[in-house]
C-alpha cells in the first residue's frame, strides 16, 4: 500500500487516481501509523514552501517522514514535495527543508535567459544524467513530462538524476538512495508519467 | 525546451459533447470522458472543457464528468466557462482541473482574476478572451462573442496578466470558424505585450494552419482548436508528426 501524504494543500485526486490506474492501491492520509504500515511514501505538494513546510511541521508528519525513510522505506516526492526534501529554499526567505537531499532551492527568475517564460510550464523532455535510474527503466530517451514550477534545486549534483532543458539544464529529478524527487508531475504526464510511478512502486 | 501544445477544447452541455463529432471506432462520441481519453492517446497536450450548461443540474453533472476524466486521464485539464466566483474555481480544482479559464466573469468583476491567482497561484488562472476587430482596433467581446464591451483587448489583456493571470487563450472571432487559418497579426500583439504563455484559437483548418502559426510565431505557445480534431479533419497524431517534421518542437 502506498501512502500519498495529505497535509492540507493542494489536490490529491489526481495522484490518487494515477495509482488506481497502474493497479496500485494508495491512500491520501495524515495518519502517522498508516504512513509507517505503507510501503511506500508519496510527499506531494503545491504553493509556497514556507507555507507547506509549516503545515508538514504542524502535524509532524516532517517526522515520521524522517523515520519511515531512515528505515530504508522508498519514498518520492512530487514538485513542492521534491523541493521540500532539499536543506533549503530561497523562495521569499530561507526555509529550512527535510535536509534528505544534499542542496537548495532557487528562484528560476535571473537564472534562465530573461526571455523565457517564468513558471517553466509544460512538457518537456528528460535528459537522465550518467546511468538510467530506476525510476526511469520504462522510459525512451525522447520521453516528455509535464512540468510547472517557478524555484528549482541547485547545488543537487550528487544526487541529480535527470535535467530538463530550459536556457540550461534545470534539475527534473533526484536520489539519494531510497529517496527520488521528481520537479515534473508523473500524475499529469500521461503513460510515461504512470510508468514512472509504476517503476517507484516496483522498488 | 518546452514543447509546443495542441489543445483540443470540448463544448460540454448536461454531460455530453456538443457542436457534433464524427468519429470513427468510437462507440459513444458525446461522452466527454470517451473523448478525453481518445485525444490522450492521440497525443493532446492538455484538454479543454468548456461547461456551457445553464442549469443547475446540469453543472452538477459536468463536475461528475470532470471527475471521471480526471481519473482516467493523466495530461493537464483546464475547464472554463460560467467561472463567475472563487466558489466556482474550488468546485472545479476539486474535481481534478488543473487550470481554470475565465472570461465573462472577469470581465464582469476583474478582481476575480487576483483573488484566484492568490488562493490557488498564477499557473492556474487562464484568461480567455474573444477579440474582434471593430473599425481597426482590437476590442474585447463577451457573452460567447455577442456583446461588444468596448475594451481595447491589448489593454486588457495586460490588465489581466498584472492582476495574475498564468496564460492567455486569444480567440479571434474574426477568424473563427472560417478555417483560413489563425490569426496572426492579432496574436503577434497579445505576445509582443505580455510574457505569459499564449494560446491561439478560432481558425485552425488544416495542419498547414498549425505550423504557420509556430512558425511565424515563435512565441506562441499552442494551438487550440474543437472541431477540426472532433470531426476528424485534423488527426492529432498525423498533426503533431508533421510539425515534428517541420522542426517544430512536440512532443510525440
Amino acid at each position: 500500500m502506498i501512502a500519498i501524504i495529505d497535509y492540507g494543500i493542494g489536490n490529491l485526486f489526481s495522484l490518487k487516481s494515477s495509482f488506481s490506474k497502474i493497479g496500485e492501491q494508495a491512500v491520501v492520509t495524515s495518519d502517522k501509523e498508516v504512513i509507517a504500515k505503507a510501503d511506500r511514501i508519496i510527499l506531494p505538494g503545491v504553493g509556497a514552501f514556507e507555507d507547506a513546510a509549516k503545515k508538514l511541521r504542524a502535524g509532524g508528519l516532517d517526522k515520521v517522514v524522517l523515520d519511515e525513510v531512515s528505515k530504508g522505506k522508498p519514498l518520492i516526492g512530487i514538485c513542492l514535495g521534491m523541493q521540500m526534501l532539499f536543506e533549503r529554499s530561497y523562495e521569499y526567505g530561507v526555509h529550512e527543508g527535510l535536509g534528505l537531499i544534499k542542496g537548495e532551492i532557487k528562484p528560476l527568475e535571473g537564472d534562465v535567459p530573461s526571455e523565457l517564460k517564468i513558471p517553466h510550464m509544460g512538457w518537456n523532455k528528460l535528459d537522465f544524467v550518467g546511468e538510467k535510474d530506476e525510476i526511469f527503466k520504462y522510459l525512451g530517451d525522447n520521453d516528455c513530462v509535464y512540468f510547472v514550477h517557478s524555484y528549482y534545486g541547485v547545488e543537487c549534483e550528487e544526487a541529480l538524476i535527470a535535467t530538463a532543458e530550459y536556457g540550461k539544464p534545470i534539475t527534473a529529478a533526484v536520489r539519494s538512495g531510497n529517496v527520488w524527487g521528481c520537479q515534473f508531475h508523473p500524475e499529469k504526464s500521461g503513460n510515461v508519467g504512470l510508468s514512472i510511478l509504476k517503476a517507484f512502486c516496483e522498488i | 525546451m518546452i514543447t509546443k501544445r495542441i489543445i483540443p477544447c470540448l463544448d460540454v452541455k448536461n454531460g455530453r459533447v456538443v457542436k457534433g463529432v464524427n468519429f470513427l471506432g468510437l462507440a459513444d462520441v458525446s461522452s466527454p470522458v470517451t473523448l478525453a481519453e481518445y485525444y490522450s492517446e492521440c497525443g493532446a497536450d492538455e484538454l479543454v472543457f468548456y461547461d456551457i450548461t445553464a442549469s443547475f443540474e446540469g453543472r452538477a453533472l459536468f463536475t461528475d464528468i470532470l471527475k471521471e476524466t480526471a481519473s482516467k486521464v493523466f495530461i493537464p485539464l483546464t475547464v472554463g466557462g460560467g467561472i463567475n466566483t472563487i466558489d466556482d474555481f474550488d468546485r472545479v480544482l476539486k474535481c481534478g482541473a488543473d487550470k481554470v479559464s475565465v472570461n465573462s466573469g472577469a470581465i464582469r468583476n476583474p478582481a476575480l482574476v487576483e483573488e484566484a491567482a492568490k488562493k490557488y497561484g498564477d499557473q492556474c488562472v487562464v484568461l480567455s478572451v474573444d477579440v474582434k476587430r471593430v473599425d481597426g482596433v482590437f476590442r474585447v467581446f463577451a457573452k460567447g462573442g455577442r456583446e461588444n464591451t468596448g475594451m481595447e483587448a491589448i489593454s486588457w489583456i495586460k490588465q489581466c496578466v498584472e492582476r495574475g493571470a498564468g496564460e492567455i487563450v486569444v480567440n479571434s472571432i474574426d477568424t473563427d470558424g472560417v478555417k483560413q487559418g489563425f490569426d496572426l497579426e492579432m496574436l503577434d500583439a497579445v505576445c509582443n505585450a505580455v510574457k505569459v504563455p499564449v494560446i491561439a484559437s478560432g481558425g485552425a483548418g488544416c495542419i498547414e494552419d498549425f505550423i504557420t502559426l509556430f512558425n511565424s510565431l515563435p512565441k506562441v505557445d499552442a494551438g487550440l482548436a474543437a472541431s477540426i480534431f472532433h470531426f476528424g479533419e485534423v488527426d492529432i497524431k498525423d498533426l503533431k508528426r508533421t510539425l515534428a517534421e517541420n522542426n517544430i518542437n512536440v512532443r510525440l
